[in-house]
């Protein structure tokens, strides 16, 4: 599998079709509660605060944004491990918000999760074949006579000797194990596999190698991905299309290209300026647009524009007053911004504006906002 | 170049254990400057200054800090300079950070007992630090909580505290693996600033090739506890003389690549390093292994002053494959 080396054609756009996925107005609140045994309600976690967001049959979605933005969360209500605060959950047309028991049980067959941690994930005393073969005993969808010739056939795939059928977990490497749960996931053919950081834990030399496989099997069983990581390079590589989280919302959406080339929402646009290039020539000419301040507390998100107070275009008052909707911008592409970048802006132009230096004007000839109270941009300000 | 401020000579680092003698580090030899940042990528390398303090360990070589070979003084001496002049900033503050000590406090300490300053001074010290590295509203941060600050802002003041007592030599270890990537390049910017602020020394040890390219002078190729590979961050990113170094190279996704375009990773596992393969340990994974890189090892060879590698193939040869199949995208 690894040794084909067959280019890939470019995605055709494939969002003409009817949603494999869609979501509308979904939310994930926590509750947070005060005292013991009378628990008391004193606020939520606003983990997912309303996200619309549709993934195409045979595309590969990629989901990115700042540590504790919401993703795995969103991740976990699409599975419907989470139960959604709000909203709709449809797959296939079918409405699947608050389906439960057998209905529940013949969903998860067409969806599937890879997690971050191939150690934590699997079980140290099943072996890999009962590891793998596990969904058939599960959904009966295989005879049990046919089930150990079906794991074998899997972990071919997978790129698995078929020999270590009888092996157990620590006797595999982190790349071998999730090669596993990726097996495991594939067993009932599922239509959609969310994948949360699928690479995050392994070397850079086998990171490509699990890269790969995700491709070649989407190919061959046109899959659908939601594909989760930190690392936009990977995202940008494996996406068709990027989704950009910031605070439990999604604030922009495009093809990777065009994220990576017209970034409209300034959070996206000092997103793509921070990426690390494995060029020195590059990177010392690459502009870079640094965010001050950390991510406001998902517990009281500011008001208006979520961003507001680390923007470096905000302005006052609309920013801190009205939110922004996800409007269209390039072909393909929304953003949820009042003032979006101008084209190329992160690419060719100098747009160093981080907070200190608001008082040169933006090159567009609007004024800058002025910097705003430090101690309104800090979390745990909330006591 | 100015004279070396570490210089570690054939040092070896073997861990034994129930299933053999585990070889993390099998001779390596190489050396810092003030005011330079090297650079170390790749699979098990040991935190050379971490380890010296571990028991278990079996270590033998040299580590010259000032000219002083650390591995000959006694404990408490090495325990002196590894906290007043060397310091470390790990992957994870939380282990760094004492969770039950507000963060000032633990700042504070750190001037307490290498500088014999009252407490009073010593806090506002701290307080100094956490301005220094970028942490907003210092005087109330600093009572507060390690477990209330953000990850971004955590590893900011495990740095405050890295910086406490002016160090010559910070040894960062995959100081932004868990950080997402606008907060990885503040702290990889502040680590920079520091180093002129105090003239220091910098090893960066991590995963991630990007971050190497934009802040290291010299890069060092780590393969299964050897050095393969070592020279300028340019020597390494155009002109790289080593298979692994190759397909580290190939293997990333880059952000200015066609969605198009397929990965090209190494193939197979990186190996154990109890049953190290004999002869180039990169020999089972090497697409261009020959006989002889089954029986010898190959010596780390200087092509031109700076840049050397360990591998058998002719330096023509590397340098017309590193033209011809490795920089084509
Ligand atoms: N079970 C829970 N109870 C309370 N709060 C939670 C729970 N799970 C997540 N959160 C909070 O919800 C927010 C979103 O968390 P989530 O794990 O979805 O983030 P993420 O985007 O996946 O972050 P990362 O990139 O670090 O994985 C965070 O503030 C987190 O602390
Ligand atoms: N106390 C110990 N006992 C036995 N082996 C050890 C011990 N400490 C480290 N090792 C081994 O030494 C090798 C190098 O370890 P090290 O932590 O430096 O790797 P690394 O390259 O930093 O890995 P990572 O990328 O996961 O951080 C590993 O194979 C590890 O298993
Ligand atoms: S709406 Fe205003 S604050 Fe929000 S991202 Fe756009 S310019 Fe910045
Ligand atoms: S010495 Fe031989 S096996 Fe090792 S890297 Fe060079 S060519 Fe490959
Ligand atoms: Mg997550
Ligand atoms: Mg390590």
């Amino acid at each position: 599998m690894s040794t084909h080396v067959a280019e890939r054609t470019e995605a055709a756009p494939r969002t003409d079709r009817a949603p494999l996925l869609k979501l509308t107005g979904i939310k994930k609140h926590f509750p947070l509660t005060r005292g013991i045994i009378f628990q008391k309600k004193i606020g939520a976690v606003h983990a997912v605060d309303g996200v619309d967001l549709e993934v195409y049959p045979g595309e590969t979605l990629g989901l990115v944004g700042e540590t504790g933005c919401g993703k795995s969360t969103l991740a976990r209500v699409i599975m419907r491990l989470h139960e959604s605060t709000e909203g709709t959950i449809q797959f296939e047309g079918r409405d699947i918000t608050h389906l439960e028991g057998k209905e529940l049980r013949a969903l998860r067959r067409n969806m599937q999760m890879i997690f971050q941690d191939p150690y934590a994930s699997l079980n140290p005393r099943k072996t890999v074949g009962a590891i793998i073969g596990e969904p058939f005993r599960l959904h009966g969808t295989v005879p049990k006579n046919r089930i150990r010739d079906e794991v074998k056939q899997i972990m071919q795939l997978v790129g698995l000797n078929p020999e270590h059928y009888n092996r157990y977990p620590h006797a595999f490497s982190g790349g071998q194990r999730q090669r596993i749960g990726f097996a495991r996931a594939l067993a009932l053919r599922p239509k959609l596999i969310v994948c949360d950081e699928p690479v995050s834990a392994l070397d850079v030399s086998i990171q490509a190698q699990i890269l790969n496989l995700l491709e070649d099997i989407q190919e061959e069983f046109n899959l659908t991905y939601v594909f989760i990581a930190h690392d936009l390079s990977v995202v940008k590589h494996v996406s068709d299309r990027v989704a950009v989280m910031y605070l439990g919302k999604i604030v922009e959406l495009a093809p990777g290209e065009t994220l990576y080339k017209n970034p409209k929402h300034p959070y996206t646009g000092a997103l793509m300026s921070a990426v690390p290039i494995a060029d020195p020539d590059l990177a010392t000419v690459k502009k870079r647009i640094i965010l001050e301040g950390d991510v406001p507390s998902p517990i009281n998100p500011p008001l208006g524009c979520r961003f507001h107070p680390r923007c470096p275009r905000a302005q006052l008052p609309i920013c801190a007053e009205q939110e922004p909707q996800l409007l269209p911008q390039h072909p393909g592409q929304v953003a949820a911004c009042h003032f979006p970048l101008e084209d190329r802006a992160v690419i060719t132009e100098d747009i160093e504006t981080p907070l200190h230096k608001a008082e040169d004007a933006p090159p567009d000839g609007q004024t800058a906002a002025k910097a705003p109270d430090p101690s309104q941009w800090e979390p745990g300000n909330a006591e | 170049m100015a004279e070396p401020l570490l210089e570690v000579k054939n040092l070896k680092v073997q861990f034994p254990t129930e299933d053999g003698v585990v070889k993390a580090v099998d001779g390596t030899s190489f050396s810092v400057a003030p005011g330079e940042t090297l650079g170390v990528v790749g699979e098990s390398f040991l935190t050379v200054m971490g380890l010296v303090t571990k028991r278990e360990a079996r270590i033998s070589g040299e580590i010259l800090f000032r000219g002083q070979d650390l591995l000959k003084l006694p404990p408490e001496d090495f325990r002196e300079i590894r906290g007043a002049k060397i310091s470390m900033i790990f992957q994870d503050p939380l282990t760094a950070l004492n969770p039950v000590h507000r963060v000032g406090n633990q700042i504070a300490e750190v001037f307490q007992v290498h500088r014999k300053v009252s407490k009073k001074e010593a806090f506002d010290e701290a307080i100094n630090l956490l301005q220094l590295v970028g942490i907003p509203e210092p005087a109330k941060r600093a009572r507060r909580y390690p477990h209330e600050f953000s990850g971004g802002m955590r590893q900011r003041a495990m740095i405050a505290m890295a910086l406490a007592l002016s160090p010559d030599l910070i040894i960062a270890d995959e100081p932004t693996t868990a950080l997402d990537v606008t907060v990885q390049a503040q702290i990889l910017d502040l680590i920079d600033q520091m180093k002129k602020e105090f003239d220091a020394a910098v090893i960066l040890i991590t995963h991630d090739l990007g971050v190497v390219a934009e802040h290291c002078d010299d890069i060092m190729v780590m393969y299964a506890g050897r050095m393969v590979e070592y020279g300028e961050a340019r020597d390494i990113y155009y002109g790289a003389h080593h298979p692994y170094t190759w397909g580290l190279l190939q293997s990333i996704a880059r952000m200015d690549q066609a969605r198009t375009e397929r990965l090209r990773p190494i193939k197979g596992q990186p190996p154990s390093l109890i049953h190290v393969p004999p002869g180039c340990p990169f020999n089972p994974r090497c697409p261009y292994v020959m006989d002889i890189c089954r029986t010898e090892v190959p010596q780390l060879i200087p092509a031109d002053g700076h840049h050397a590698s360990a591998c058998h193939l002719p330096l023509s040869e590397k340098e017309r494959i590193v033209k011809e199949e490795v920089l084509v995208h």
